[in-house]
């Protein structure tokens, strides 16, 4: 929307105020996310092994090729350059577990990129959270392997039993909380091991630290606020500890946090901010939804693990939050109380 | 100073400041140009009728336009000599408008102004004097200001003087304050004398420590029988606007729609405050201004002190002109001001800065979709929502986009900056404004 004109050897441009902008820029913004998503990649691979990294780079290639197909297709600028798919590429590989075969994230990446962000407008106008849609889509359709190619990290001490690579939201939910402290000794164990992220699981989402110390920089640089990650995590450390256990208030709320997809769906993926509340108050609410399904599914529900599809429910709930709280306006007109 | 320094509360940005080019440059006074082009229609309200005809003898001062019936100012000649032509002249703003050219007269003498003791004088008779001085608010909107200062009887309690100039790159309103802060706490005693209060306090930003300082002083020495404070205020993007500024000096909030007195404030920018003592004291009309000329555009950047009328192409060439990396010229700040294509349009009463801005200091950014990152929702100080009015507009659901606020948009660009994907949500609103119905 700019006009340029000549003005003795000089193009003068014209628009509309204000004609200064700030240097963050969407690409910005995209690219520090996938450098904050580096580091547990590392650590996933040096504990899972070379083939964790080769999978990564199969969702990454396929999200980004998908998403130039898809834009060509559909008659859009492409548009890969922005880190957009590459942030859905890492993520989705993020959600599946390490032991599963090479082509599924090449089915997951057309899911989560074709289907669920182009066909519903693109960038910025999906509703549901590409990369949970791929993987809910993968769960739906290869659900042995989704549920069961689990591989034992490395450096873990335990005892090697028929468990010996189950994850332990698996364990404590067949078997309670007393078998996962049985197999790895002692309770400060897990939290240290589990919390530096060596432990069963999906291949980024194991190092709470990690993904810790990548949301707390993108919360430092204001690219995303405290408001969902904190509202989810308290909700399903609370909850646990009130429902987790065999009475009430007898539930291991850090257990429940360093385990499972928490961190990873806390900073990255509850955080999309095309699928989330866009202001504080439905932010806050947003977040507590998230926490309770999750522990409503890993308590009560058919999965050991409900990160994925609390975030995917409560995705639909976010028009809703959106109208019902806007931001509060500087002040009413004359005669009309707030 | 407090501890704490006073700010409005919601949303708000920290654009870079970019004073750093003339904030330490003391104001400087530009020879007369040979030619002025006097706008008849320079802000906001009605247009002026030309009083005077074509080969007449003007002398500076002289009221050659004045409104018939209707909002409006009379404007002056700026310099003594003959008019040339009555025509057209090119507005920043209003693309062209009727206008009055003198060519100054080389071998007239300079106009000498007398000062007079102004506290005998009754609150009409000062009324009058800002009146026929042609003062308007120079801030930008150019509201006239005798009729501001009569507001209905009892309803103002505090005048503010809006010292916070929080536009990046202008520097005028911070050398006036750093220069004649005497005159300025003169033109604060007047304004309270005519509305027939006692409290007044000048909001300035931190980032003038200087000017803090030296309006403490004048303050201090000077405002015997009135309850005059300088308030320091935090640095931050609009504080100067006008309900900004008030919630953040008094707490109160201006009502939507509403209008300053209806929480019983005035608010008077600082040069329009030094140009109402001139006007009283010295019986001088608005037939100057100091400008800033600023950005890496120009050869020299400088706070000038021109005559209303000057056409800015005469001032390039005293500032030595542009650089080659010239890209865009903006009259006002770069928050707020307007794009021009031409450098032939003259000072008026309303301009504070022109700013020359090469390629790296503005963005020429393309504009993406909406991502639904909020951020716009942050920043924008009347708690509006800048970006479902952007997607109505594309839409074409103009109408609609009265529910997200648009009316209550006083344009400051807070959303539009912060915007990663570049949306020119500012024009998206002007655009909501033509067609949505309030």
């Amino acid at each position: 929307m700019e006009k340029t004109t000549t003005f003795e050897n000089h193009l003068l441009t014209v628009s509309v105020s204000p004609h200064i902008k700030s240097p963050v820029t969407v690409e910005k913004i995209m690219w520090t996310v996938v450098a904050c998503l580096i580091p547990p990649l590392i650590m996933a691979t040096a504990i899972f092994g070379i083939r964790v990294l080769i999978i990564t780079l199969i969702s990454v290639i396929s999200c980004v090729l998908t998403e130039a197909i898809s834009e060509k297709a559909l008659g859009r600028p492409i548009t890969i350059k922005d880190g957009s798919a590459v942030i859905t590429g890492i993520l989705l590989a993020y959600v599946i577990p390490p032991g599963v075969p090479y082509y599924l994230p090449i089915l997951g990446a057309v899911m989560a990129i074709f289907v669920t962000k182009h066909l519903f407008g693109g960038l910025g106008a999906n509703i549901f959270n590409p990369a949970l849609i791929g993987r809910a889509f993968l769960m739906a359709t290869f659900p042995v392997a989704m549920t069961s190619a689990w591989i034992v990290p490395k450096y873990l001490k335990h005892s090697a039993d028929a468990l010996s690579s189950a994850t332990p939201l698996f364990i404590v939910k067949h078997y309670g909380i007393q078998a996962l402290i049985q197999k790895y000794g002692s309770l400060s164990y897990i939290y240290k091991n589990f919390f530096v992220g060596i432990r069963p699981g999906c291949i980024g989402e194991t190092s709470a630290f990690l993904l810790l110390l990548g949301g707390l920089y993108l919360i430092y640089k204001g690219y995303i606020k405290w408001y969902i990650p904190v509202s989810m995590i308290g909700t399903i450390a609370f909850l646990t500890w009130i429902f987790g256990g065999e009475h009430l208030f007898e539930g291991n709320p850090l257990v429940a946090i360093l385990s499972g997809g928490v961190m990873l769906g806390a900073f990255f993926m509850a955080t999309d901010y095309a699928t989330s509340p866009n202001y504080k108050t439905g932010q806050l609410i947003y977040g507590a939804g998230i926490g309770a399904l999750t522990v409503l599914i890993r308590l009560k529900g058919g999965y050991p693990e409900g990160v994925c599809y609390a975030i995917l429910l409560m995705n639909g709930f976010t028009p809703a939050l959106d109208s019902w709280f806007k931001p509060e306006r500087f002040a009413p007109p004359k005669g009309e109380k707030k | 100073m407090e501890k704490t320094l006073r700010t409005f509360k919601k949303g708000g940005i920290h654009p870079p400041e970019r004073k750093e080019y003339t904030e330490d440059l003391p104001i400087e006074e530009m020879p007369l140009p040979s030619e002025v082009d006097i706008l008849l229609l320079q802000h906001f309200g009605a247009t002026c009728k030309a009083l005077v005809k074509k080969k007449d003898e003007v002398q500076e001062g002289d009221i050659i336009g004045d409104v018939e019936k209707g909002l409006g100012a009379c404007v002056h000649a700026s310099v003594t000599g003959t008019v040339k032509a009555i025509g057209e002249s090119v507005h920043p703003l209003m693309v062209s408008v009727p206008s009055i050219t003198i060519e100054r007269d080389p071998e007239a003498e300079e106009k000498q102004y007398k000062s007079v003791d102004w506290h005998g004088l009754s609150k009409e008779e000062l009324l009058n004097r800002i009146k026929r001085a042609g003062i308007v608010g120079m801030g930008g909107a150019g509201f006239p200001t005798h009729v501001k200062l009569s507001p209905p009887e009892g309803k103002v309690d505090t005048l503010i003087i809006n010292g916070a100039e929080c536009e990046p790159y202008l520097t005028v309103d911070h050398r006036l304050m750093v220069e004649h802060p005497k005159e300025i706490v003169e033109g604060i005693k007047i304004i309270l004398t005519i509305l027939g209060i006692k409290k007044g306090y000048v909001g300035i930003e931190a980032n003038k420590p200087d000017a803090i300082e030296e309006m403490s002083r004048a303050v201090k020495e000077n405002s015997k029988g009135f309850d005059i404070s300088v308030v320091p205020l935090k640095v931050k993007y609009p504080q100067g606007s006008e309900k900004q500024l008030i919630e953040a000096v008094t707490g109160r909030k201006v009502p939507a729609f509403g209008l300053p007195f209806d929480v019983g404030v005035i608010v008077q920018n600082i040069g329009t405050t030094k140009a109402i003592y001139e006007s009283v004291v010295f019986n001088k009309p608005v037939v100057d201004k100091v400008v800033t000329f600023s950005g890496k555009g120009i050869v020299r950047p400088a706070n000038l002190k021109v005559r209303i009328g000057t056409r800015v192409k005469d001032i390039v060439d005293y500032l030595g002109g542009t650089t080659p990396e010239l890209r865009k010229v903006v009259v006002g700040g770069p928050m707020m001001g307007f794009a021009v294509s031409t450098l032939d349009f003259p000072i008026t009463k309303t301009t504070s800065g022109v700013l020359f801005l090469t390629e790296e200091e503005i963005d020429l950014y393309e504009y993406k979709p909406c991502i639904r990152c909020g951020f716009c929702l942050e920043a924008c100080p009347m708690g509006l929502q800048p970006n479902e009015i952007g997607i109505y507009v594309e839409a074409g659901k103009l109408e609609e986009t009265t529910q997200f606020g648009v009316f209550e948009c006083f344009e400051c660009g807070c959303c539009a900056y912060v915007c990663p994907s570049k949306r020119p949500l500012v024009q998206f609103i002007r655009i909501a404004k033509m067609k949505a119905k309030r």
